[in-house]
């Protein structure tokens, strides 16, 4: 017992530690300016003052969680990163929502530290220490069984935290409730300590033992991608929203990390080592661009005071600056060139095909439907974010308060602009960013010696066998066509001619805000579609005048939340039932504890007998 | 250098094509039906005429209107680049791959969905909806059919396409991917490009709000973007006639354009023989073509 005790606890500095630890600041520096003039007029002084104290400690315990050196530091750190998040979900603690959010959440990654620290218990009571060099060194001679548990333990654990379907239920209850420069950080970086968790644990110290521990991370990504987005779409409050990508974009780094696990249980450590790449890059960029969304959302929050989009609309006229951040965020995360999104998804599209070339041809199946699941994902998330970007921002204002929006503060705009533009520079600079993260990965996986070639020069993306990308040059065709195009007709057929004049009503008048297509009705076809899933149902509701005559005609659809319904509630109502079961043994009569007492004493005697 | 300059040429001669391909085949399809139709150069004149004429604008719109012709054209102009219409340019061609080819157009779309929104229309709304829709699913069928060809290809860009044998795979998959094209670019049976009846109708539904020279703008990049889904079948299915250099001679030239004349017979058919499909009978449609893809992906992985 004594040398638990006996912490030497040290500081990581290698590839991986480094690498969260930059996502960490970069994200942290733009939310921190962004608070400024966010909590400005919303909240007291005092209220600002215990935010800037929670920030500050958030984002320490967040560095310790990846640098520590020691398996009980860093439950430690880890235990104190959920709490102050607790603390920060249920920041406007006067609503009702935030506390059961809250609540969930806490529930939520107890359950997942518990996981946690049961493998860590198996992982010390073999190694003797927490150091996670002695953990690694001792790790080669646990049992197989051992291993797999520990594995499956570490998975829901840090599952739980990343928000991986069925786990991911917190996710959209807690992030949302948060100050929007909170939920930026929870999503864009405290889910991704998560995979640093997976990563470091699972990856470096236990290391990858069977075949089937990358599979079901595949499979579990895959999932985690299509539920995330089908949720997404369905979903009209523009933060939850948010949060259901988040467990869509997790996916997609679950993807790279899972076909990474195979690829180094198959002996081909060069695709390894790019899809481990490939992934670290997803996750950083989803880091800038989530992060960038819900600035943007917050800003659309605060201007409005609602984060319903059927309320919104015709904001890209009031807020200029938002909206266009907005826009940069949305083609960011819909994959689509040539910003960032679009080059972790292209890359993690060639680990996939790379392991489908070199495999063998049940393996080549199953890569070739995982990258099938990931194309559905980003067109399903292109149509999510034309429905947010779309709804909210443009066309005609649905109320009054998005009538009478104004720009947000100078603070704001300047940190939207600036992840705004690290969106373009990790978009357009992939190859040197791709090229760092191949050494970090290469130090992850152990193989600094292994020779990667990807790549010729600084501008085109090349990958083993000869597949390119080259974003810059894709960039300057795009912008060239644009410019030539304009040139071309003002040379041909001179300037605009253009009036103004009313959107084609079919010949009514006075089309309004209540014609336009709104974000239920936008989603109707995957509705539709998805309907196996998502069980939608609805409730109308007529009140007439007369027999003949309807007064008011009131009509919802709802979807059913399947997860809630078929796995939480059931089990929750056992727990319940249990608990209603054992309060049975405490109906508070003195009588019945005497007995009990007795009965302990007497139980106790013969136990010491025998033994 | 000469790359680059044939590289222009290829995108010129693409964009000087691409009405012709359309007027061809809408004469076909009148032909069919005997009907004489109209001159197959009426794409051209239609284009003149909207170039010259002037625009109406909604009240609503923002700057998302006024740029998205233009963004919608570049996509589709840069996608054009990508595929070796009739000559490999192995540096040029570096610009991206076949995944790049199904991200840009989605580039488009999507800023396509976003403008049809900023009217303010619901008719508009509605289209961008079951655009979007639609996309999803042909995206996903389409990077499926592209694996299954790129396995047999080595490589998912297409400047390796003329060193190749086509083996049955590529052929489902090349089918696969065909009617995965005939959703691209509105056709019958999940879009009809010639209806103008507002409950039915989606690429169109989007664009009405479009007049002038923004029109003019979509509907070239329309065409071009037909062409180049054309000129990608072509290419993975008779790569043979691909030149390796220069254009050196007129053969390479019309056998492209025999291969386009080809694929317009084929879909004119296809438009005079089928009937449009519900928008949710459309998913089954997808699921075809998904297995097709599977299918081809599964005989490729055993070797066939």
């Amino acid at each position: 017992m004594a040398n638990i005790f006996n912490l030497h606890v040290g500081f990581l500095r290698d590839g991986l530690s480094l690498f969260f630890v930059s996502t960490i600041l970069l994200i942290s520096l733009p939310s921190a300016t962004y608070s400024l003039g966010y909590l400005k007029g919303h909240y007291s002084k005092g209220k600002i003052i215990y935010n800037w104290v929670l920030f500050v400690l958030f984002i320490i315990s967040m560095l310790l969680v990846v640098t520590v050196n020691n398996a009980l530091v860093f439950l430690i750190c880890w235990e104190s990163m959920s709490l102050i998040s607790y603390f920060l979900v249920i920041f406007d603690e006067k609503s009702e929502k935030s506390i059961s959010a809250g609540t969930v959440y806490v529930v939520m990654t107890h359950i997942g530290t518990a996981f946690i620290i049961a493998a860590f218990l198996i992982l010390y009571n073999h190694a003797g220490s927490f150091d996670f060099n002695v953990l690694r060194i001792n790790a080669d001679t646990l049992s197989a069984g051992a291993r797999n548990l520990v594995f499956l333990f570490l998975l829901i654990g840090f599952g739980t935290k990343a928000g991986i379907v069925p786990l991911h239920i917190w996710l959209p209850l807690a992030h949302p409730q948060a100050p929007s420069h909170i939920s930026s950080l929870m999503s864009g970086v405290m889910i991704k300590t998560a995979i640093y968790g997976i990563i470091r644990f699972v990856i470096c110290i236990l290391g990858v033992s069977s075949l089937w521990w990358g599979n079901l991370i595949l499979v579990l990504a895959a999932i985690s991608c299509i539920v995330g987005v089908i949720c997404a779409l369905m979903e009209h409050d523009l933060k939850k929203l948010l949060a259901y990508h988040s467990v869509e974009n997790i996916g997609i780094i679950l993807l790279g990390l899972g076909v990474s696990m195979i690829f180094l249980k198959l002996n081909l450590p060069v695709l390894a080592v790019f899809s481990l790449a490939a992934g670290l890059y997803h996750l950083i960029n989803h880091a800038i661009f989530k992060g960038l969304l819900f600035l943007c959302a917050g800003s659309v929050y605060k201007a409005t005071g609602t984060r319903d989009i059927e309320k919104l609309g015709g904001l890209i006229k009031k807020m200029p600056y938002t909206s266009a951040a907005f826009l940069v965020g949305a083609v960011a995360i819909s994959a689509l060139p040539p910003l960032n999104g679009f080059v972790s998804e292209w890359l993690t599209f060639q680990a996939f095909f790379q392991g489908a070339l070199s495999t063998t041809a049940g393996m080549k199946v199953f890569l070739s439907l995982s990258a099938a699941a990931l194309a559905l994902t980003s067109g399903l998330a292109a149509a999510c974010f034309v429905k947010a970007f779309g709804v909210t921002f443009l066309a005609m204002p649905r109320s009054a308060k998005a009538r009478e929006a104004v720009e947000v503060s100078f603070s704001m705009k300047v940190s939207m602009c600036f992840l705004g533009i690290l969106t373009f520079v990790f978009g357009l600079g992939c190859v040197i960013i791709f090229k760092n993260l191949v050494v970090v990965s290469k130090n992850v996986l152990g193989l600094e010696t292994l020779n990667v070639n990807f790549s010729l020069n600084n501008f085109i993306l090349i990958t083993a066998n000869n597949s390119t990308v080259s974003l810059p040059a894709v960039a300057l065709v795009l912008v060239l066509c644009v410019i030539a195009t304009a040139i071309l007709l003002f040379v041909l057929a001179g300037a605009r001619k253009a009036r103004q004049y009313d959107t084609w009503d079919c010949g009514y008048y006075n089309l309004g805000a209540r014609n336009e297509y709104s974000a239920t009705a936008f989603s109707k076809p995957f509705r539709v579609a998805f309907s196996f899933f998502l069980l939608p149902y609805r409730k109308t509701e007529k009140i007439r005048e007369s027999f003949y005559h309807v007064k008011t005609f009131k009509y919802e659809t709802f979807t059913t939340p399947i997860f809630r319904k078929y796995i939480y509630a059931p089990l929750l109502g056992g727990i319940f039932g249990l608990a209603r079961f054992m309060r049975r043994l405490q109906p508070g009569s003195i009588h019945l504890y005497i007995s009990y007492i007795f009965i302990t004493i007497i139980a106790l005697i013969v136990f010491m007998k025998k033994f | 250098m000469t790359e680059i300059t044939l590289s222009i040429l290829q995108v010129v001669i693409i964009m000087a094509i691409a009405p012709l391909v359309s007027g061809v085949i809408t004469k076909i399809k009148n032909n069919l039906r005997f009907r004489s139709g109209q001159s197959i150069f009426q794409p051209y004149r239609n284009l003149k005429k909207l170039f010259l004429k002037e625009e109406v604008i909604s009240k609503h719109v923002s700057w998302i209107f006024m740029v998205t012709p233009f963004i919608v054209l570049a996509s589709s102009v840069a996608a054009s680049l990508v595929v070796p219409v009739f000559i490999v340019l192995t540096k040029t061609q570096q610009l991206g791959d076949l995944l790049l080819l199904v991200f840009l157009f989605s580039l488009g779309r999507f800023f396509l969905a976003l403008a049809a929104l900023d009217t303010a229309s619901a008719f508009a709304g509605m289209g961008s909806s079951r655009e979007m829709f639609i996309s999803a699913f042909t995206e996903a069928v389409a990077i499926l059919s592209i694996f299954a060809i790129c396995l047999n290809l080595g490589t998912t860009n297409l400047a390796a396409v003329n060193l190749y044998t086509i083996r049955l795979p590529t052929i489902i998959a090349a089918i696969s991917l065909f009617m995965v094209i005939l959703a691209e670019t509105s056709r019958i049976p999940i879009d009809n490009p010639e209806t103008h009846l507002e409950l039915t109708m989606i690429h169109e539904a989007m664009v009405l709000e479009y007049s002038g020279r923004s029109l003019a703008l979509i509907e070239l990049a329309s065409y071009i973007k037909q062409v180049v889904f054309f000129s990608l079948i072509g290419t993975i299915l008779m790569p043979a006639f691909l030149s390796n250099g220069l254009l050196r001679n007129f053969t390479v030239f019309s056998a492209y354009l025999a291969k386009l004349f080809a694929l317009c017979v084929l879909v004119s058919f296809i438009e005079v023989h089928l009937a449009k499909m519900r928008l949710f009978r459309t998913v089954d449609f997808f699921s075809f073509s998904f297995v097709l893809a599977l299918v081809a992906i599964i005989l490729a992985a055993l070797g066939v």
